[in-house]
């Protein structure tokens, strides 16, 4: 196999996928007038290929209509990331569409912001007000003063508009409140992002580390099916929770952790393996980047050092890091996802990836593979207009290596009005006084706009607090940008409409379209309809939007992914190297090899609150989907069952958590359990919903947003490390 | 002719669902309802801890004390497989069968029937598995003919440790559970 | 320490079975009631004593038939798919003691109605005078009464006991899987026909013969009782669990004070002083008969619906 070089992208030509294409029939449905599906004339049942929205794994799906109406989804056998098996969410996508909960059409606030009084408007009405607004921000102040906050691939064409009319200012909370850290520091370590999917080889790694990482309740689907299968093999796993997760109960050792000392141990492993010679000398010698300098910082972290710290024994240390070696290079230390936990996250991170390259990990096979992807050119759209203010969410760089914008540095900047005022807030897809902590800075941000408009699927808090709500229609319901990851495999998937909106929702791209000619943009959406636009980038690669509605997925060629298989190894730092000793840490004043720092004691009857997910449920915006509601309709708060006998909490009983600086929760469920240590709590995020729309849901839970007061910012990066928040019990009289 | 039971690895099980809402969708079930439902059992102190997920549902049993305590006949066993079926028009709902089942699985259906998992039968009787056992993300759950030696249920009972529900009440469950 | 979570919820099953109320006992109460005074009213016309107990006799048939249609009625009310009630008469289930009962109710009418020919009550007598021939011919022929008695005994035995039976069926249900239990109700349903009798008989002389057969079936009753404890004490966990709910555990107080208490022992020991005509007789011993048979069965039936075989492992918190 030729060894192909990580940066030359893959073109398919025309002639490869002739001799590939399937004999493509049109797919019979009608239009009717207004772009309606229309399949209700149709008897019997179609399947209708699409990808899945309800997480971010965008997993091919085939939705089955029955008499035209829609009946259950599937996974796409062609898929290769749900490999023909949807999650839970995925299976239950039926429930979005049916979700009693839904905007059913564009909304504008009668009153005070906040109080949720609204006027039903056309659709007419909402966008020209929309645009008047923006024009009106852009005239006063400028393009630069309109932000957007986004998360999710229906984004795409928001994202573009707002762009063309020259906004600067953008931010997804999937950076400073979940992946940031981990990208950068393996970006620092490795030259590259770990990505999503994540590049995770874990169906063939033989042994397989865990750091909080709670795979089986975390519901990536890809991750969970190659877990099972390395459970299957009977891989030796490893499992890092304060918790007694799902994955704990399948690992060969569990390490109950004390929270905030996952350095210490991994420091101390690493310890071990330098000193018992354990690494991957080869592979250190032919990639490795300051190595003596980086074992010359281990000397002191001993596991009997760790020991005190973690609560984790000398020689379960030992055993552990010994055991992680004897598999290497097919060890897989997990990257982790969400990463913003204590503040030190970075470095944490940073420790996670040096284990992987002392295992030599990196690029191998059962470890972190060199992802594939197909190249797809983007549409030719002129260029966005130049501005001569600068992005906001870093000022001066205070956090240097940031690689993506911080979203709570634009809120920042929304309440300061430095170093110039944000005076309009656009938000796609992400419920902020959920996804960001300390809710009531958001709120404190928002009374400093003149205007919010969100584009929502159902009334969320944050379209609660917009001027505008846009009632997009959900993804069973529309068209949306191509599918095309990094992953194992090249391949490119679709969105395509399965059945029309029961109401007046619109999809992204239209209320785009519409915005952008409100704006004068019109040169920046050239394309006539969404299916010109996939069409045109379709036909780059030698396919068609005809061909793509039959199939759901077309597979590229297989690329090889392994250093074994002849992927070239490629290094994206200062040095070209792996870097054990990073100099551009330490030219920017922070540690060039991780160091531990002693994380804060809760104050005495408080305990650490520390969350996670559930696998029906996506954050916070899947409670009101009824099928996902009847699986989980409320979090519950995990006690220890000696903490819980101690101050006389029964099993199931509703209790109020009280934070450290006095906010106090919405009344709980209590989980007696043995599953958890003394010292922290946990609760499935999402919950505790306030807003009225959403009446399926309505004060079920708790939410932990509300309680994380207290971040602890990491300096690298800029990312909110949120479990650093302590809650005490408040009993019912 | 032919014997289905259901074979299912609690040991990759992570239950996270997916089958209890692949028969909601599959079957219609009523909001509010579960066919299938997921059990943690979990024994030990933190953190020297032990935990089985198990996807229970209706065990199909071999002599099913429902099906014997129905006065109309309406809870009965297929031909095809001996599932246990419930013919909705005979059903009195009377809830003599919820009363006999030691395992919950029965409930009363909102139409006023006795309900429960059925072996998704407008599928096995075609040769098709169960909604759950192909969405099943883990591959935990197989589904085929006891009777066939070669099947991959009988084959996984031969070569794994296993145990069902509730043996001593002399149903002789047909789901087994693979420890 | 063992925890068990469950995802399941669906009404009437989780988060305990509770899918019988007081439909249920109702009609094991008022069944076990009729039965008991189809067995006595039986036994009197099969031994020739009709004259001793007139009130047992000829006042039981018309009221059996009025007190049993509203445990009919009550049982209806009970059905979840009502419409197809009539599902009960197309088959025959012989391992469903409740299909035996559907059709050993559909011939206790006709029991019972040839019972009330041999007395037709004034107010039917006076509608329908034809019926006055008939009963006269029946009369006229002791074996036709003779035949009917023992139509009721037989059929009263059959009504008394299949309900016990069918809850034994119910291997669900640890708390009812136990032999005696047919004993134990059809023993309690006689006592309650004869209590019943003791409260409305119109002479001393049928009073007496029939608290004397009520202390009769109380006795036999505290027997049975015995005998079931000691069979689920010495079963398995779960029965041991089971039995626990009644002897200790949540059901316990109203089993103690009002199903044995009150219900057997200070009636039994009521009775016996007045049988020796120590005191006098009273309608109190009979009404706590009543009290404590109709309670019988509500907590059997909701102490039964709370018992489950995994009881014992820690699976109600």
């Amino acid at each position: 196999m030729n060894s192909i070089s990580r940066r030359k992208f893959l073109k398919i030509s025309g002639a490869t996928i002739g001799a590939a294409v399937l004999s493509g029939s049109m797919s019979s449905f009608v239009k009717g007038a207004d772009n309606k599906i229309n399949k209700k004339d149709i008897k019997g049942i179609q399947k209708i290929p699409t990808y899945c929205a309800m997480c971010f794994w965008r997993c091919g799906a085939i939705a089955h209509v029955k008499d035209g109406k829609l009946w259950k989804i599937e996974g796409n056998p062609d898929d290769p990331l749900s490999k023909g098996r949807l999650c839970p969410r995925g299976t239950g996508g039926v429930g979005t569409h049916y979700d009693p909960d839904r905007l059913r059409s564009p909304l504008i606030r009668k009153n005070i912001r906040g109080e949720e009084q609204w006027v039903e408007v056309t659709w007419n009405e909402a966008l020209d007000y929309v645009a008047k607004r923006m024009i009106d921000i852009k005239k006063t102040y400028g393009p630069e003063s309109m932000a957007m906050f986004h998360h999710g691939i229906g984004a795409t064409f928001l994202e573009h508009m707002m762009k063309s009319y020259g906004a600067i200012n953008f931010g997804a909370p999937s950076f400073a409140q979940c992946k940031g850290p981990r990208d950068v520091a393996f970006n620092l370590t490795f030259g590259e992002t770990v990505g999503g999917p994540e590049r995770t080889d874990i169906e063939n790694a033989k042994c397989i580390v865990l750091i909080g990482s709670h795979i089986g309740e975390n519901m990536h689907n890809t991750q969970v099916q190659e877990f099972s299968k390395a459970v299957a093999n009977r891989a030796s796993i490893i499992v890092v929770d304060p918790r007694f997760s799902v994955a704990a109960s399948k690992a060969k050792y569990y390490l109950p952790i004390k929270p905030g000392t996952d350095i210490a141990l991994l420091l101390a492993w690493m310890n071990v393996i330098v000193n018992e010679k354990l690494y991957d000398n080869e592979y250190i010698n032919k990639y490795g980047f300051g190595f003596e300098q980086f074992a010359a910082q281990l000397t002191s972290y001993t596991p009997e050092w760790a020991y005190p710290e973690t609560g984790i024994e000398p020689d379960v240390i030992r055993k552990t890091a010994r055991e992680m070696a004897r598999y290497k290079p097919a060890t897989l230390v997990h990257p982790g996802r969400h990463s913003t936990w204590y503040g030190d996250d970075t470095q944490r991170s940073r420790a996670l990836a040096l284990l992987n390259a002392l295992l030599g990990s990196w690029g191998r096979k059962g470890g972190l593979y060199q992802p594939t992807w197909l190249d797809i050119p983007a549409y030719p759209y002129p260029d966005y207009p130049k501005s001569n203010k600068k992005k906001l969410d870093n000022p001066d760089e205070k956090y240097p290596f940031a690689i993506e914008e911080i979203t709570t540095g634009v809120r920042e900047a929304t309440i300061t009005g430095k170093p110039y005022p944000i005076k309009g807030w656009f938000v796609y897809g992400t419920n902020l006084p959920y996804s960001l902590p300390q809710p009531d800075k958001t709120i404190e941000a928002i009374k400093n706009l003149e205007f919010l408009v969100v584009v929502d699927t159902i009334g969320s808090e944050i379209a609660g607090w917009a001027d505008v709500v846009l009632p997009e229609s959900v993804y069973l319901e529309r068209y949306d940008e191509l599918n095309n990851p990094s992953f194992k495999v090249p391949y490119v998937g679709i969105r395509q409409p399965v059945v029309d909106p029961p109401g007046d929702q619109k999809p992204n791209y239209w209320i785009a379209k519409k915005l952008a000619t409100r704006l004068g943009l019109d040169k920046y959406f050239p394309w006539k309809d969404i299916e010109e636009y996939l069409d045109y980038r379709l036909q780059k690669v030698g396919l068609s939007l005809e061909l793509m509605k039959e199939k759901g997925i077309f597979l590229a060629p297989e690329q090889p992914i392994y250093y074994e298989d002849g992927v070239k190894p490629y290094f994206g730092t200062p040095s070209g190297k792996i870097e054990f000793y990073s100099l551009q840490l330490e030219q920017k004043g922070f540690d060039p090899v991780p160091k531990y720092t002693k994380p804060e004691e809760p104050p005495a009857g408080y305990f650490r609150l520390i969350y996670g997910r559930a696998p029906v449920h996506t954050f916070s915006r899947t409670q009101t989907n009824r099928i996902l509601d009847d699986m989980m309709d409320t979090n519950k708060v995990w006690i220890n069952k000696d903490v819980a006998d101690h101050y006389g909490i029964r099993n199931g009983s509703f209790i109020k958590l009280k934070n450290q600086d006095g906010v106090i929760s919405n009344k709980v469920k209590a989980f007696v359990t043995e599953r958890i240590r003394t010292d922290c709590v946990y609760m499935v995020h999402g919950f505790g919903h306030t807003s009225k729309m959403l009446k399926g849901t309505y004060m079920k839970g708790a939410d932990d947003s509300r309680l994380i007061t207290q971040v602890k910012t990491d300096p690298i990066m800029g990312g909110t490390g949120m479990r650093v928040n302590f809650v005490t019990f408040e009993l019912e009289a | 002719m032919a014997k289905f039971g259901m074979v299912i690895d609690t040991t990759k099980c992570v239950g996270c669902m997916d089958c209890v809402v692949a028969c909601k969708t599959e079957n219609n079930v009523p909001e509010g309802f579960n066919r299938a439902w997921i059990v943690e059992d979990v024994m030990g102190k933190y953190p020297d801890l032990h935990m089985e997920i198990r996807s229970e549902r209706c065990n199909h049993c071999e002599e099913a004390p429902c099906v014997d305590v129905c006065p109309t006949g309406a809870s009965h066993y297929s031909d095809i497989g001996e599932v246990v079926l419930i013919d909705h028009d005979e059903c009195i709902g009377c809830k003599a069968c919820i009363a006999a089942c030691p395992y919950d699985a029965r409930f009363i259906h909102p139409d006023g029937y006795a309900d429960k998992c059925d072996f998704c039968f407008h599928r096995t009787s075609k040769g098709n598995n169960p909604a759950c056992v192909d969405v099943c993300p883990t591959h935990s759950i197989h589904f085929g003919d006891l009777d066939d030696p070669d099947s991959e249920v009988s084959k996984l009972l031969k070569s794994r440790k296993y145990h069902v529900r509730i043996p001593e009440a002399g149903t002789k469950p047909k789901i087994f559970y693979l420890t | 320490m063992h925890e068990l979570s469950i995802t399941r919820h669906n009404e009437l099953i989780d988060p305990t079975l509770h899918i019988w109320s007081w439909q249920i006992p109702v009609y094991l109460f008022i069944g076990g009631l009729i039965a008991g005074m189809m067995i006595i009213s039986g036994y009197f016309l099969l031994k020739g004593r009709a004259r001793e107990a007139k009130c047992t006799c000829f006042q039981l048939p018309i009221l059996s038939i009025i007190i049993l249609s509203l445990g009919m009625l009550a049982l209806f009310l009970d059905l979840e798919h009502k419409f197809y009630f009539w599902r009960l008469y197309t088959t025959f289930q012989v391992t469903s003691p409740m299909s035996w009962g559907a059709w050993i109710l559909l011939l206790v009418y006709p029991a019972l109605i040839l019972n009330l020919l041999l007395r037709v009550p004034v107010f039917i007598l006076n509608r329908i005078p034809q019926l006055g021939k008939i009963s006269e011919k029946m009369n006229a022929h002791p074996s036709t009464i003779k035949g009917i008695a023992t139509l009721n005994i037989t059929l009263g035995l059959m009504l008394g006991a299949y309900t016990g039976i069918l809850l034994s069926t119910l291997t669900g249900r640890p708390l009812w899987n136990s032999s005696v239990l047919g004993f134990l109700f059809l023993a309690s349903g006689l006592s309650s026909a004869a209590a019943f009798v003791h409260m409305i008989a119109k002479t001393a002389h049928e009073r007496d013969i029939l608290t004397k057969a009520d202390n009769g079936f109380l006795t036999l009753e505290l027997v049975i009782v015995a005998f079931f404890f000691i069979g689920l004490l010495t079963s398995s966990a779960s029965h041991k669990a089971a039995a626990d709910l009644l002897l200790t555990g949540p059901f316990a107080a109203v089993f103690w004070v009002f199903v044995i208490g009150i219900g057997m022992v200070i009636p039994l020991f009521i009775q016996s002083l007045a049988i020796k005509n120590k005191i006098k007789h009273t309608v109190v011993a009979p009404i706590m008969v009543l009290v404590g048979g109709i309670l019988l069965r509500f907590v059997f039936v909701y102490a039964g619906q709370y018992s489950h075989w995994l009881i014992h492992a820690g699976l109600f918190k």
